[in-house]
């Protein structure tokens, strides 16, 4: 028998060789001393938590998922998988209803979209706020993004017959954002993909990707939604032969990633037809597939932040070249770094301080560039950036279609 | 060096800090006696800390020899009483498989039940289901009382225990001579390691206690104690793979025991005869890896696919029957020679055979032996009173300590039982990790320097399983290191050629298996000594 050959480890995370370095790039051990790290509480709480599940630290909490640890690890060691199974096979907290209310994405969004104008201002007087931040621990000091009236699914419906005429054809995954806060992002969405001589469909039925249900330890809720979009992304696939594009860069991340390995759905028959839409069209422009034409009567400048999700995807190239050829666009690039909120986590009292420690270096850099504003793929990155400095932040494919010629 | 005399006199000289030595001291010390334990590295260091950890049953033994079986039941089931910390209740399961003869099965449960062992058929499938590392393709299992204990903990328990009752316990004191007055043995000359002294200890009886060393030290005395040296090497895998002690349910036979302990699980053993020049630097050869690994997974094919951690071998110290000059009957049960019965030496007695379950049974026949002698009347108490550590409940203890973060304060426990709550956790600094695999605080280093006979790395790894875990060392040597000079253990050249030997010893553990991440590992660890922090890996270092 040769031993060497013989012997090799299945278990990811032995792999780890206790370099540490993820713990040296991990956003919240750097801020939050109650947080072990990424190679404490992953790895190296793995190996205890198979002695006894007894072993496991409720601290886990703390990890915002971000995955930056995973980046940096250069043992290829899944660390944020690792702590984010741990929170889902031991942990014995149970959410709260404010962990509900704010995991559930969708269903508050369906309550919340008729009533709009009603909702928005309500959400933004301070006895709401108060009240909010008494009874559900919902940080005062945080803002909701507003609510649209009428949903970008709403609006779509509309335009099905014009986007059905082109020859070539997407399917789109809007996300939760963009159908009840920002229907805009999706209206620039299409025009973007129209210009580019791409139809837009919507999936035969899209559910929240359900990033913030995992997050919050609803697991099974979680895995219902997923099923229901892998089933609706394999019918665009492989029965449309459509590939799936979104705006989100966590929504796809969730859908390529975390799908197989938080809740054990296999996707590799579509995981790469799934991606986001700024590296589909950086792919077609590179490849000389398609033209874009820019107006060249505008200027702008503009700094691009790398959200915790793209840094792992690998992508932010894409978005930043695709920046870069609109030719009044300057680009300048922040370090690559957590902005702090992380979904819903930010949002919750008991992490507020936390959350802005982490993004405090991002936001001075913010502050400090002169640019007109901040361009980002993440939702939740432009909230925090958004609510944490003077600058507005705006979505690429917005960016884009601001500046196509009319 | 110069030679001391020392006048202090005791009723008896304990030669060896294992189990058994250990185990002498603690009960000869609570019979009243005066007691000396001599050891000449740390305790725990020969066959006692170089075994499986299993807590037997007996049932292993109860077709082939149900004395021994008997022994087991009873000794395990008092330290599960008086050892609590040290043991960890998890059952065992003895698998028979598809080329084993079921017909055995039969044979091994009536057997278990004659020597008194609760053993229950199980279910093929509910055996899976209850131990889902077992081998998917077994056809039958029965379940045992089998369980696993610490070594280090029990050994290092017993001699805090002897100490309490006024005990002298001396390590890196090794005998150089048996004194003797005619036919009566007086005393031993030791030297020092540690201040490279030689001094000399008297007392009314002298201990022999040594395991395989055992067979010297008779020799110093002028008797002779046919003792064959036998190798058993393990392995050690880098995390737990069962829950339950895994057998094979047939002749007892080479790697097949995988026994679940603290964090990780190992499997064992060989056994080869080899030569008394050897004993002392027992390596593991690629072929008993080969046979481990293949036996291995045959009780739980995940072995296969799970990193190794290091590999080491331990020397059982078989005693020849008296009565077979050919040497080639072996007894593997409890061996107390009265020397002065058996060739006519008063004052010496050799306690040797059994094993690290029947400990304290040894202890006690020897203490017997040793208080008839001395024409002392007392009885034994230690099958009934709980070692130090074994006192609380776990419960209690961890209300005490709450303030550490869990993983740490878990880990406490489970390495001091309610001595945990000694361990010093006030500050920050304290509470901060020498090493992270293991979760050992600084406060828990502090507490086994203090107070558990700490005079090196290697030391303190056996008291605190500090480089014990995955990095082997990386991390936490240098971090232990710096802790003891600050202690005022050593100053910095000793600590620099005291890091140096830790990390070659790791090595040495690490080599016979040195491939995949386990290499790589290494590698790193290396880099980050050699290079970085340019350590001189061998021993001598310059001021």
């Amino acid at each position: 028998m040769n031993l060497q050959q013989h012997n090799i480890s299945d278990n990811n995370f032995e792999q780890c060789i206790k370099c540490t370095v993820c713990t040296v790039y991990c956003p919240v051990a750097a801020v939050n001393p109650d947080f072990p790290g990424p190679k404490q509480a992953g790895p190296d709480g793995e190996r205890l938590r198979l002695k006894r599940p007894d072993f496991y630290d409720e601290a886990l909490k703390y990890c915002i998922n971000c995955k930056r640890c995973e980046v940096a690890c250069p043992s290829n060691v899944r660390i944020g998988d690792i702590i984010q199974s741990a929170r889902i096979r031991y942990a014995k907290k149970k959410p709260k209803v404010r962990d509900i209310l704010l995991a559930n994405t969708d269903f508050v969004g369906t309550l919340s979209t008729p009533f709009a104008p009603v909702v928005n201002v309500a959400l933004g007087l301070k006895p709401v706020k108060a009240a909010m931040d008494a009874v559900l621990k919902i940080d005062h000091r945080r803002m909701f993004p507003k609510y649209a009236f009428g949903t970008f699914e709403g609006w779509y419906k509309k335009q099905a017959s014009r986007q059905a005429a082109f020859s070539k054809q997407v399917a789109y995954f809007h996300g939760c954002y963009v159908n009840y806060n920002n229907p805009q992002l999706g209206k620039d969405l299409v025009k973007v993909m129209n210009a580019a001589g791409y139809g837009v469909q919507l999936l035969e039925k899209e559910q929240c990707c359900g990033v913030a249900l995992i997050s919050n330890g609803l697991i099974n809720q979680a895995k219902k939604q997923a099923q229901t979009n892998m089933a609706s992304i394999r019918q665009a696939v492989l029965e449309r032969k459509m590939p799936v594009i979104a705006t989100s860069s966590t929504c796809t991340f969730t859908i390529r990633d975390e799908y197989p390995h938080l809740l054990q759905l296999e996707n590799g028959d579509v995981r790469e037809q799934v991606e986001l839409a700024t590296r589909f069209l950086y792919r077609l422009l590179a490849e000389n597939k398609t033209k874009l034409r820019f107006r060249t009567d505008k200027k702008l400048k503009v700094a691009y932040h790398t959200p915790c999700h793209m840094e792992k995807l690998g992508w932010s190239y894409y978005t930043i070249e695709l920046l870069k050829m609109i030719p009044g666009v300057e680009v300048q690039v922040l370090d690559s770094q957590c902005c702090g909120i992380a979904g819903t986590y930010g949002f919750k009292k008991e992490n507020y301080e936390v959350s802005q420690q982490i993004g405090s270096r991002l936001f001075r850099q913010i502050e400090a560039s002169g640019v007109d504003f901040v361009v980002s793929d993440c939702e939740t990155c432009k909230w925090q950036i958004e609510m944490s400095t003077s600058k507005k932040c705006e979505h690429p494919i917005s960016v884009l279609a601001r500046m196509l010629e009319d | 060096m110069g030679q001391n005399e020392v006048n202090k006199d005791f009723d008896v000289i304990i030669i060896g800090g294992g189990a058994t030595g250990a185990g002498t001291a603690r009960d000869c010390a609570k019979r009243g006696l005066r007691v000396l334990l001599l050891e000449r590295f740390d305790i725990a260091t020969g066959a006692t800390g170089r075994n499986h950890g299993l807590l037997h049953s007996g049932a292993r033994y109860a077709v082939t020899d149900g004395e021994s079986a008997e022994e087991c039941i009873k000794e395990n089931m008092i330290l599960r009483r008086i050892a609590s910390h040290c043991v960890e209740e998890t059952d065992g399961l003895f698998l028979t498989l598809p080329e084993d003869d079921i017909q055995y099965q039969g044979k091994f449960v009536e057997a278990c039940q004659r020597a008194g062992i609760r053993a229950e058929v199980i279910d093929p499938k509910e055996a899976l289901r209850m131990e889902p590392s077992a081998n998917p393709a077994l056809i039958g299992a029965v379940r045992v009382p089998d369980g696993a204990v610490d070594p280090f903990r029990l050994t290092a328990s017993n001699i805090m225990d002897a100490k309490s009752h006024g005990a002298e316990v001396l390590t890196y004191h090794e005998v150089v001579e048996v004194l003797r007055s005619g036919s009566q043995v007086t005393g031993v000359k030791v030297f020092d390691h540690k201040t490279k002294a030689t001094k000399s200890y008297y007392a009314d009886v002298v201990v022999n206690a040594g395991g395989i060393w055992g067979h010297r030290l008779a020799e110093m005395a002028g008797v002779r104690v046919n003792m064959l040296p036998s190798k058993g090497a393990l392995l050690i895998f880098g995390h737990r793979v069962n829950r339950m002690v895994l057998n094979r349910c047939r002749k007892p036979a080479d790697a097949d025991i995988l026994v679940p302990g603290d964090t990780i699980c190992l499997i064992g053993t060989t056994s080869s005869k080899v030569p008394f020049e050897e004993v002392d630097d027992m390596l593991v050869t690629s072929k008993e890896v080969d046979l481990l690994l293949r036996e291995g997974e045959k009780l739980a094919p995940s072995l296969a696919q799970t990193r190794i951690l290091r590999a080491y071998a331990g020397v059982r110290p078989l005693v020849a029957s008296d009565d077979d000059p050919s040497g080639r009957s072996v007894s593997r049960g409890i061996v107390v020679l009265d020397h002065a019965v058996r060739d006519g030496l008063e004052g010496f007695v050799t306690i040797t055979g059994g094993k690290l379950m029947t400990y304290r049974l040894m202890a006690e026949w020897t203490t017997d032996l040793v208080c008839k002698k001395l024409g002392v009347n007392a009885t034994c108490t230690t099958a009934i009173e709980p070692l130090p550590g074994s006192r609380e409940n776990a419960e209690e203890v961890n209300k005490k300590i709450i303030s550490l973060p869990l993983p740490q304060r878990q880990s406490s426990i489970a390495r001091h039982g309610d001595l945990a709550e000694r361990l010093s956790h006030n500050t920050p600094v304290e509470n901060s990790l020498v090493c992270e695999c293991e979760e050992v605080s600084v406060g828990e280093v502090k507490y086994a320097l203090n107070e558990l006979d700490v005079n090196n790395l290697v030391d303190l790894r056996r008291r605190t399983r500090v480089g014990m875990g995955t990095c082997q060392g990386e991390l936490c040597a240098c971090r232990a290191a710096g802790v003891m000079s600050r202690e005022g253990k050593y100053c910095t050249r000793r600590a620099k050629e005291d890091l140096a030997s830790f990390l070659n010893e790791r090595w040495k553990g690490m080599r016979p298996i040195a491939w995949g991440d386990t290499l790589r590992e290494s590698e790193y660890m290396s880099w980050v000594y050699e290079s970085v922090c340019g350590l001189n890996m061998s021993q001598k270092q310059s001021e």
